[in-house]
C-alpha cells in the first residue's frame, strides 16, 4: 500500500528548494493494505508533512514514494487525480466548503469522480445516516457544532470507499465523546479493509486504541512498529 | 418523457449552482461583461471599419479604376488634319476607341451632362457663356484594358490635341490607402481581442484568489485540472459572451449610421445633405455587405471563445503551482 525508501521533503519553489531546510530526512518504511498505523510526534516533527506526501499535495524531493503501486515521484501530473479519489483525508480544520450544504459536501468526491446525480443521492443519504448527520442533510457547515462538522468531513472521506484513510490529528477539535466515536468510525473504516493513518499527540487516545505507530522527531523516523 | 426533460433540466442545473467553486458570487466577474462589452463595441467598430474599406476600395477599383475619360477640344482650340466627309473629330476618336482591344464602353457625354459637370465652377448659365467646351467621351475599360500611353498617342494622331485622362494612379494610390485602413482595423481588432483576453484573464486571477481556498480543497478530493479550469471558464464564457452582446447592441445603430454615410460612395445612391434618418438607417443595415452581416453575430461568439480559452490558460498555469 505505503512503500517509502529514503524520502527526504524541503518545501519552496523549484530552484530554491535546495536552499530550503530538508523538514522530512531518508524516512523508509511500509504499510501493508488494510493496516492501521499511529503517526505521532511532537508539534514540528514533521507529521503533517508527511501527511500532505501521503495525501498526494505534495511530491517528495528525495527517495521514492509509492502509494497503491504509483511512483508518487515519477508519476506523471494527469495520473495523480485518479490516485487522490483512492485517498480519503480528514483535517483537524475539516476543511469543508462553506458554501455548499451538508449533503453537497458529501457528494463532492462522488461528483469529481464523474458520478451521476441519480446515482449518488441514495450513497450519500446512506453514509449521513452512518455518521448521524441525516437531519442537517440541508445545512451550511457553519451552523454545525465542531463535532458534527468533523463527521461531515469524516463522511467525505469515506464516501468514495477510499482504499488510503489518513487523519491529521482529527480529534483536535472534538470533546472526550465525540473523539471516542470518531475512533469507532475509523476503527470500522479499517476493519472493512482500508489503511488507515492516523497522525496525533494525544498520547491517552493511543494508549486507549494501541495499535502500530510511525514516530518522528525533526522530520526523522525514529520509530516504526 | 416531459418529466425526464424537467429532471435533466434540473440535474444540469443542481450541478451548475453546485460546482463546488462558488463563482457566481467571487468578485472578479462583477465588472467583466461592462468592459467586455466597451471591448465588444470596438472590435464591432473596427470589423465593420476593415469590411468598409475593402469595400470601399473594391468600389473605386472597379468603377474610377476602370474608365477614362478622353477630351477633344474644338477644332478652334488645336490644329485640324483633313477630315473624311462628314466625320468629326469626335466621331475619329469614338471609331478608334470602339475598335481597340481591352475598351469595353464608349460613351460621348451629352452638352447637359458637360453643363452639370461644369455648374459648381462656372454656374448656372454655363451654356450662355460660349465658351469652346471639349467634347468628352468616358471610356471603360477591362481589367486587361490597353496601353493607355500608347492608346493616347494615337487618339492624339486621330484628332490633335485630344487629352487621354486615366484614373488609375489614384485609384491606385487610394487603393492602397484602402488596403491599409483595413489592416490598420484588423491590427486594432487584434488589439482589442488580445486585451479583451489580458482583462479576462486578471478578472479570473481575481476570481480564483477568492476562491483559493476552495480549490485547494477540491485538488486535495482529487479534481483534475480540466474540472477546475472548466468551471472558471464557463463562467469567463458567459460573462464575456454576455458583454460580447451588449456591445454588438451598442454597435449596431453606429455601424448603420456609417453605413447609411458611405453608402454613395460604395453604390449608385445620391448623396443627400442631410443626415440619414431612421428609414435610411434600417436600409443602410440592410444594405451591409454579406460578410459584415455575417461576421458581426461572430463578435460575441468570439468574446465568449476568448473568454472560456483566457480563463481556462489563467487557471490551469495557477494549479502548476500544486502537485
Amino acid at each position: 500500500m505505503i512503500r517509502a525508501e529514503g524520502v527526504g521533503l524541503r518545501y519552496g519553489e523549484s530552484g530554491a528548494e535546495a536552499e530550503a531546510p530538508e523538514v522530512l530526512q531518508s524516512l523508509s518504511f511500509n504499510v501493508p493494505g488494510g493496516g492501521w498505523r499511529w503517526l505521532l510526534g511532537p508539534s514540528g516533527a514533521g507529521k503533517s508533512s508527511l501527511l500532505r506526501l501521503l495525501h498526494v499535495q505534495a511530491r517528495p524531493t528525495r527517495g521514492r514514494l509509492q502509494l497503491m503501486g504509483v511512483d508518487v515521484g515519477e508519476a506523471r501530473r494527469k495520473d495523480l487525480p485518479p490516485l487522490r479519489r483512492r485517498i480519503g483525508m480528514v483535517f483537524q480544520d475539516f476543511r469543508l466548503v462553506s458554501h455548499l450544504t451538508v449533503f453537497d459536501n458529501v457528494a463532492l468526491p462522488l461528483r469529481l469522480g464523474g458520478r451521476a446525480e441519480g446515482q449518488l443521492r441514495a450513497d450519500v443519504t446512506e453514509m449521513l445516516r452512518w455518521v448521524g448527520l441525516s437531519k442537517v442533510a440541508e445545512m451550511r457547515p457553519a451552523m454545525l457544532s465542531g463535532g458534527e462538522q468533523q463527521r461531515v468531513a469524516i463522511a467525505r472521506a469515506v464516501i468514495v470507499r477510499p482504499l488510503l484513510l489518513l487523519a491529521d490529528e482529527p480529534t483536535g477539535n472534538l470533546d472526550d465523546v465525540q473523539a471516542e466515536r470518531l475512533m469507532v468510525l475509523l476503527q470500522e473504516m479499517n476493519r472493512l479493509g482500508t489503511t488507515v493513518i492516523v497522525a496525533t499527540h494525544n498520547m491517552q487516545l493511543v494508549d486507549r486504541h494501541p495499535g502500530p505507530a510511525l514516530e518522528l522527531a525533526r522530520g526523522r523516523l525514529v520509530h516504526d512498529g | 418523457m416531459a418529466r425526464r426533460a424537467t429532471r435533466a433540466v434540473a440535474a444540469r442545473l443542481a450541478t451548475s449552482r453546485l460546482d463546488g467553486l462558488g463563482l457566481r458570487h467571487a468578485p472578479g466577474w462583477r465588472v467583466l461583461p461592462l468592459i467586455v462589452a466597451g471591448m465588444a463595441f470596438l472590435a464591432a467598430l473596427a470589423l465593420a471599419g476593415a469590411q468598409g474599406a475593402a469595400e470601399l476600395g473594391r468600389h473605386w477599383q472597379q468603377g474610377a479604376g476602370a474608365t477614362l475619360t478622353v477630351q477633344i477640344p474644338r477644332p478652334a482650340a488645336a490644329p485640324t488634319p483633313p477630315v473624311a466627309q462628314g466625320e468629326t473629330r469626335r466621331d475619329r476618336v469614338i471609331t478608334l476607341l470602339r475598335g481597340t482591344p481591352g475598351i469595353s464602353g464608349v460613351r460621348p457625354l451629352a452638352e447637359a451632362e458637360l453643363s452639370d459637370l461644369l455648374r459648381p465652377w462656372l454656374g448656372t448659365n454655363a451654356e450662355q457663356l460660349a465658351l469652346p467646351l471639349p467634347a468628352v467621351v468616358a471610356v471603360t475599360v477591362t481589367t486587361d484594358g490597353p496601353d493607355i500611353p500608347a492608346l493616347a498617342a494615337r487618339l492624339e494622331a486621330a484628332a490633335p490635341g485630344t487629352l487621354t485622362e486615366s484614373h488609375g494612379p489614384w485609384v491606385r494610390r487610394l487603393g492602397l490607402l484602402a488596403r491599409s485602413l483595413r489592416l490598420c482595423a484588423l491590427a486594432a481588432l487584434g488589439l482589442v481581442a488580445a486585451v479583451a483576453a489580458g482583462i479576462i484573464m486578471v478578472a479570473t486571477r481575481a476570481a480564483l484568489a477568492s476562491r483559493r481556498e476552495v480549490v485547494e480543497i477540491l485538488h486535495g478530493l482529487g479534481a483534475t485540472d480540466f474540472y477546475v479550469a472548466d468551471r472558471f471558464a464557463r463562467r469567463a464564457s458567459r460573462a464575456a459572451g454576455l458583454g460580447g452582446i451588449v456591445g454588438l447592441a451598442l454597435a449596431v445603430p453606429v455601424v448603420a449610421v456609417l453605413a447609411a454615410l458611405a453608402a454613395p460612395f460604395v453604390s449608385t445612391l445620391p448623396i443627400e445633405a442631410a443626415l440619414p434618418g431612421p428609414a435610411e438607417l434600417a436600409a443602410s443595415l440592410a444594405r451591409l455587405p454579406p460578410t459584415l452581416l455575417w461576421s458581426l453575430p461572430a463578435v460575441p461568439v468570439s468574446a465568449a471563445l476568448i473568454g472560456y480559452v483566457a480563463a481556462q490558460l489563467a487557471v490551469r498555469a495557477w494549479l502548476r503551482r500544486l502537485p
